[in-house]
């Protein structure tokens, strides 16, 4: 077990050099800098300018030497400014980072305290009206964007209540701080706990088929053991998968939320700083989300040991 | 009883005149709550070209004079001093000499004088140790020869030859004076003004904050405590967050018209307005290569355009048709109607112009059976895409197949230095409705901005003749004959000119929208709050 905690560890860190080159060299590779954005503004380029300012910015120097450079603060803790704001990237991406969390940790909790129960229900209840109906509901979640579903709640709220839940960094009451994140948090976590569902339904669906289940039911225990101690336990394992995956895609769905209701999230900020090309920004960042990624990923199996014991690391 | 009567009526109207006068009343205090599209590069107006930083930091700032903010047309006769007290030019119309107003501090304290005056417009010629990262405003005073000071309250603009339209330009949104004691980089992040806010903090995607300066030189004002702009970015949200009350105005300039409709619906007691905001639509053809090389080609092209179809198409009818200079009644220099429907393509007769244009396009050797097959390049933003597909529809009618080149921003302006491209369609926004602004930015041979190269020489002499003309009459005359003159060149075709709308609450008082400008309107030192 230790072995493997370190061999998977080791893997972590080769993980992320290599997504720490690929994010360097695509962001370089795509057409246009933030020089060139900053001219494109203004209408015109002055190549002497223009010249200037990369070299102000770093962008002159050969792109090992950038990286290098990059890879070096970073292990310092030196994270370079923001070309845009000309403020220290740490101090941009800090202050976005709970926010993103809080919003990421509401929608995954909504999407397994939804999504797990229903999916239980609708196994054991397989063929009849009550699943057929959460059946119904599933998919519409898997087919709505959560854009078009955040913008939908937000006209509704604006036509039924007069009022909005935008984002508001001071929120006054907790009813208003939980309005601010749990709104948005349903409309990106309403996909993720159908997906939750579907998973769940399945593999609790083949689990029920088990002769294992079929020798509790004949020693006498009751349907909701058998349901939720004896098939849900073993048929979790596929839905903690499912959901360390979608922690990672989750910020894919995030900056489309974020934007919709307004939110100051590193997601949204993300795709700002990237139109802007503001390679400090999108560097940290992306490493940041690539760490996040990682590190779920690493929880997500040390989980598998800690639930299912059959799982033994080759040590 | 007809006493009585008299008294009542007389006790009546005394309480409507009362109630009236207290309605008028500017009340201080409140936030005024704004919705900023999109969050600017920085903060620096002088760094900027789009009214993104206009608007929320020209409340910070004041110029030597400025465009008086409740005429919406600006124009000379509406230019007001603002730092400066009173202005005057020499008898030779070469300088322009400002007496400056004694009682003002900037923001931090220090006072301010006409060295801060000297050094913001030696920093824009080019002329000062401290450099602006970028300065696309450079080319407005390039006939300015010097900057010069006379102890701290008098500065003059030494001119290499007349120059009447340097007065507009500097009263413009763009032309704040800065301090010379707080450097390029310090303005971009945390600038200071004299003028009736302070800026408090800018959160890149998220917010402005600008709070009242207690010591603006303009004693009263300003009415409101402070202004709010929160950056949302996605359009459907920020009208929603308007209508739900959210914010007291939208964001100026920024309702379309088919938006506009959704917002009086929804809230039919915002008070809109729909104003020109001279910023044309437009053709950049490069005529530095096949096929439009070919001059026939270039005026079938221009003789293909329906240009009204556009407007119903994009505005549902409110838009204008015009040349360079933006369409009257708004617009000041713009060429009578009778002059314009004269220049080939503005005729009425649509079938008739595009006849012609076949003919033309035959003579290049196309026809039905030999399309000429093009791409027309253009920006990855609606406003530029929506016209593109329509200019793409039109010409189909004169034998040419286009095809939808759409370009990244970032990728857009260095694909058009390049010229690498045949056909694109472009938006040009005029910060001032001044021709000097307008001919020698985009057609001067040489100028950065002058994107397809055209150059003219006997045109640029007629640039040259109307800015030096003082008379007014006599020069409206020049700068129709230049308009008219470009057109015929199909130097850059313009398509139509747009008409934006912003709404506000009816509790938001003293707001005005210009017409013939997006950049000049956003000082908001006597808006205030109804509540």
């Amino acid at each position: 077990m230790f072995a493997y905690i370190v061999r998977r560890l080791f893997l972590m860190l080769v993980t992320l050099f290599g997504i720490s080159v690929i994010i360097f060299v695509l962001l370089r590779v795509v057409p246009g800098n933030i020089v060139d954005i900053l001219f494109d503004a203004a209408g015109f380029v002055d190549p002497a300018d223009k010249a200037n300012l990369e070299r102000e910015l770093g962008l002159s120097q050969p792109i090992v030497i950038q990286y290098l450079h990059w890879i070096g603060g970073l292990l310092h803790g030196d994270l370079g400014y923001s070309y845009v704001s000309e403020k220290p990237a740490l101090e941009e991406i800090l202050p976005r980072i709970p926010i993103t969390a809080r919003l990421a940790g509401l929608a995954l909790l909504f999407s397994a305290s939804i999504g797990i129960p229903l999916g239980v229900i609708s196994a054991v209840h397989q063929g009849s009206r009550l699943d057929y109906a959460l059946r119904v509901v599933s998919l519409s979640g898997l087919s709505l964007p959560s854009f078009w579903l955040g913008l939908l709640i937000l006209m509704a709220s604006v036509s039924l209540f007069g009022t909005m839940p935008i984002f508001n960094p001071n929120p006054k009451t907790w009813l208003e701080a939980l309005t601010i994140y749990a709104v948005p948090a349903m409309a990106v976590g309403f996909r993720s706990a159908a997906l939750t569902m579907r998973i769940t339904r399945s593999s609790m669906l083949e689990i029920l088929r088990q002769d294992y289940i079929r020798t509790a039911r004949a020693k006498g225990a009751s349907e909701a053991s058998v349901n939720y101690h004896h098939a849900l336990k073993n048929a979790v394992l596929p839905v903690i998968t499912v959901i360390g995956i979608e922690a990672a895609f989750l910020i894919g769905g995030l900056i489309v939320t974020e934007t919709v209701f307004n939110i100051p999230g590193i997601a949204r900020f993300l795709v700002e700083a990237l139109r802007w090309r503001d390679y400090p920004i999108v560097q940290n960042l992306v490493m940041f989300i690539a760490v996040v990624v990682v590190v779920v990923n690493f929880i997500v199996d040390m989980l598998y040991a800690a639930i299912d014991p059959r799982i033994r690391f080759g040590d | 009883m007809r006493s009585v009567q008299a008294l009542a009526v007389a006790v009546l109207s005394v309480l409507i005149i009362s109630d009236v006068s207290r309605a008028a009343e500017p009340k201080p205090g409140g936030i005024f709550r704004i919705y900023h599209r999109d969050s600017p590069g920085s903060a620096s107006i002088h760094e900027g070209a789009t009214y993104s930083l206009n608007v929320p930091f020209m409340p910070i700032f004041n110029n030597l004079v400025i465009f008086d903010q409740h005429i919406a047309q600006n124009s000379a006769s509406t230019i007001r001093p603002e730092l400066a007290e009173s202005w005057a030019w020499s008898g030779d119309n070469k300088t322009l000499t400002f007496k400056l107003r004694k009682d003002v501090k900037w923001h931090d304290g220090k006072p301010f004088t006409a060295a801060d005056v000297k050094c913001t417009f030696d920093m824009l010629m080019g002329k000062s140790q401290q450099k602006f990262r970028q300065n696309p405003r450079k080319s407005w005073y390039e006939q300015v020869e010097e900057v010069t000071t006379n102890g701290d309250y008098e500065a003059s603009f030494k001119l290499k030859r007349p120059q009447p339209a340097l007065l507009s330009l500097l009263a413009s949104g763009y032309s704040p004076v800065y301090p010379c004691h707080v450097s390029p980089a310090e303005m971009r992040t945390k600038p200071v003004g004299t003028g009736p806010f302070k800026f408090v903090e800018f959160k890149a995607n998220e917010s402005i904050k600008l709070t009242k300066n207690p010591d603006y030189f303009k004693k009263g004002l300003p009415y409101l405590d402070g202004i709010e702009f929160t950056i949302i970015p996605n359009r459907s949200t920020a009208i929603l967050g308007f209508v739900s009350g959210k914010f007291d105005m939208t964001f100026p300039t920024e309702v379309s018209i088919p938006l506009l409709k959704d917002v009086k619906s929804q809230a039919p007691n915002a008070v809109c307005v729909v104003e020109p905001n001279n910023v044309s639509t437009n053709i950049i053809i490069n005529s530095t290569a096949p096929p439009f090389d070919n001059l026939d080609i270039r005026r079938a092209l221009a003789l293909a355009l329906d240009r009204k179809a556009f407007i119903q198409i994009m505005f549902e009818g409110q838009g204008d048709i015009g040349g360079t200079m933006e369409p009257a009644p708004d617009g000041l220099w713009a060429m009578p109607k009778d002059m314009l429907e004269q220049i080939p393509g503005y005729g009425p007769d649509i079938e008739k112009n595009r006849e012609e244009a076949r003919k033309l396009m035959q003579k290049a050797g196309y026809g039905p059976d030999k399309h000429l097959q093009i791409k027309v390049s253009t920006r990855n933003i609606a406003v530029y895409r929506d016209p593109a597909i329509i200019l793409i529809d039109q010409i189909k009618s004169i034998y040419i197949d286009a095809e939808l080149d759409v370009v990244d921003t970032a990728q857009w302006f260095p694909k058009i230095a390049r010229k690498d491209y045949s056909l694109g369609l472009n938006l040009t926004g005029n910060a001032v409705d001044e021709p000097d602004q307008s001919f020698y930015e985009n057609y001067a041979c040489g100028s950065e901005r002058n994107y397809t190269n055209y150059c003219n020489k006997e045109i640029e002499k007629l640039f040259d003749q109307q800015s030096e003309e003082t008379n007014v009459d006599k020069r409206k005359k020049l700068v129709w004959e230049i308009d008219k003159k470009l057109q015929e060149d199909v130097a850059r075709p313009i398509i139509f000119h747009a008409r934006t709308g912003t709404c506000w609450q009816p509790y938001v008082k003293n707001v005005t929208i210009m017409s013939n400008s997006s950049y000049n309107g956003y000082r908001y030192e006597d808006v205030w709050l109804d509540k």
